[in-house]
């Protein structure tokens, strides 16, 4: 008994940091979310949920939330199926496997600033090699069209290893007899992986996907640095939206509405995978 | 047939995924050694005349110096202060278990998937009145906040491991609870403990949204945010990034390369059950 006592004391330290930084910043932002609040001039009116109604009327809003589940969803889904592919193929053993697991892991261990400078690079129309080696002239990052997709291009090649590892892991759980049953019956191996590997996979897929659906959909650092949100916003995501109308207009009070709105997405994003999850 | 055939394949698999993996980083590390001339031409792809160059300017033109210290003090700082904390939370959690505790574990969770834009205005409001602004004891806290739903997460399974028994007797022979934490479960958890700094380091070493808002100038500024801004008098500076690039990378590489296996083991503790 006096050990459940004494286990409040250990939590305490934590509690109180998360408390403080974390908790309180969550009711604060929701707070300054229905002000109109402007940083410089100290402007600071309540306009209750002013600043949530004008969301709908704002183009510049609804196309960030585009773009934002555009590169969510044919990330997470490129990254998935290749990080399947790649799991299978790393799964045996082979040698060198410790020396190809720290190769592959580079890209997700990178700073994603020094990736997205590498591939903006890589990009470059004039001078990049992307064109070189494609022996093409596209103007990757300054289309309309290619930008977000180069970004997407990019978060493949980040994340896609981090996927696969976990993935890898979760394979290695599965009992081998299962297999060797399956193929003693006779099963061919697309069967195997449908009617064995998918299904046993299935909660450790739904944690890859958590994860990942929610890291795309907060996605700052990447694009902010490769495009900038341009051009004429045609990659601006949600995050960087949010972060233009903070700190580059100092409207706090709509800076924080659209904030809100990403803590809602991802709350709700989160909520439907461990519903699945629990399932 | 068929299996040399799925031999061949799996080998083909695995050299265009190494390629595609590092290909990227060494496309920048050429790069880092061109002179700036050459950049502007594309055959040949290495370097005619390779040059030091970008590596010294970084450094002799640039305050990189102070900046990469200062990361270092960041990320080393906040490696530490947050397994300090979580160790002792994740004990509590794992071995104490305090009713709620379940609860506790759930709230963690669910901070670990807060998105920092969300809380970066309120914050930098914080931050500002406490007079905090551009030093790197606003990021340290930041950080290891941000670390903590890790940490906990991975000790509290790793202290999980770890028999009862070895509590219980401890307990017998009239150790007290922070005794037992820091003599037995420390020293037996330590490999759990180093997967989980390495991974809360180069989380600090990396994170760019509250550096880039929390600091502005070279005070407290970290590596992501310079490299972000690296300033070009009238063109971007491509072979300086480059090297810059290389420079920071350095650490993450070296930790990726000598820890794999445990970077591995912390970052699937979460995801999958054994």
């Amino acid at each position: 008994m006096k050990d459940r006592q004494e286990g409040y004391r250990f939590l305490l330290p934590a509690a109180v940091v998360l408390l403080f930084v974390t908790v309180y910043p969550l009711f604060y932002v929701f707070w300054l979310s229905l002000h109109r609040r402007h940083l410089i001039f100290d402007i600071s009116r309540f306009s209750g949920l002013e600043n949530y109604a004008f969301l709908l009327q704002d183009e510049r809003f609804l196309r960030a939330l585009w773009n934002t589940v555009y590169f969510t969803v044919l990330s997470v889904g490129l990254e998935l199926v290749l990080g399947m592919v790649v799991a299978l193929s790393l799964q045996r053993a082979f040698s060198g496997r410790g020396i190809v697991r720290a190769l592959v892991l580079l890209p997700w261990a990178l700073p994603t600033v020094v990736s997205a400078r590498m591939w903006e690079w890589m990009y470059n129309t004039d001078f990049g090699i992307i064109n070189y080696l494609l022996g093409v002239d596209v103007n990757w990052l300054g289309s309309p069209f290619w930008a977000l997709n180069a970004a997407v291009l990019m978060d493949v090649w980040k994340t896609t290893p981090f996927v696969a590892l976990i993935l890898m892991a979760g394979l290695q759980v599965i009992p081998r007899e299962l297999y060797r049953s399956a193929m003693v019956d006779g099963a061919g191996s697309l069967y195997i992986f449908w009617r064995i590997t998918l299904p046993l996979l299935k909660p450790v897929i739904l944690v890859v996907l958590l994860f990942r659906t929610i890291d795309a959909f907060r996605v700052f650092d990447a694009i902010y640095v490769l495009t900038g949100g341009g051009p004429a916003n045609t990659t601006e995501t949600l995050s960087i939206y949010a972060y233009k109308v903070l700190f580059q207009t100092l409207q706090f009070g709509y800076g924080s509405t659209i904030a809100m709105v990403v803590f809602l997405c991802v709350g709700f994003i989160s909520v439907f995978y461990v519903r699945l999850l629990s399932r | 047939m068929n299996r040399t055939l799925k031999k061949t394949l799996n080998w083909l698999v695995l050299c265009v995924v190494v390629l595609w993996s590092v290909a990227p980083f060494v496309w920048q590390v050429i790069t880092s050694f061109k002179p700036s001339v050459e950049l502007a031409t594309l055959p040949p792809l290495l370097p005619a005349s390779p040059t030091l160059d970008n590596y010294i300017s970084v450094f002799s033109d640039r305050p990189f110096g102070r900046i990469i210290l200062n990361s270092l003090v960041v990320a080393s700082l906040t490696t530490t202060l947050s397994i300090l904390v979580g160790s002792l939370a994740a004990f509590g959690l794992a071995v104490l278990r305090p009713r709620g505790g379940y609860l506790f574990l759930g709230f963690v969770l669910t901070v670990s998937m807060f998105p920092p834009i969300s809380t970066v205005s309120p914050l930098y409001i914080i931050i500002r009145e406490l007079g905090l602004r551009d030093t790197v004891l606003a990021l340290i806290i930041t950080y290891t906040t941000f670390s903590l739903p890790l940490t906990i997460w991975i000790l509290t399974n790793f202290f999980r491991s770890i028999p009862r028994e070895l509590y219980l007797s401890a307990r017998v022979d009239g150790c007290t609870s922070f005794q037992i934490f820091y003599r037995i479960f420390l020293p037996v958890a330590a490999p759990g403990l180093f997967a989980t700094a390495i991974l809360v380091f180069i989380f600090a070493w990396n994170e760019f949204l509250f550096a880039l808002t929390f600091t502005s100038t070279v005070r407290a500024r970290t590596v992501p945010v310079e490299i972000a801004l690296f300033p070009g008098v009238h063109e971007m500076p491509w072979a300086e990034i480059a090297a810059a690039s290389v420079i920071v990378t350095v650490p993450v590489v070296l930790l990726v390369f000598l820890f794999q296996r445990r970077i591995i083991e912390g970052l699937t503790a979460g995801a999958v059950k054994r």
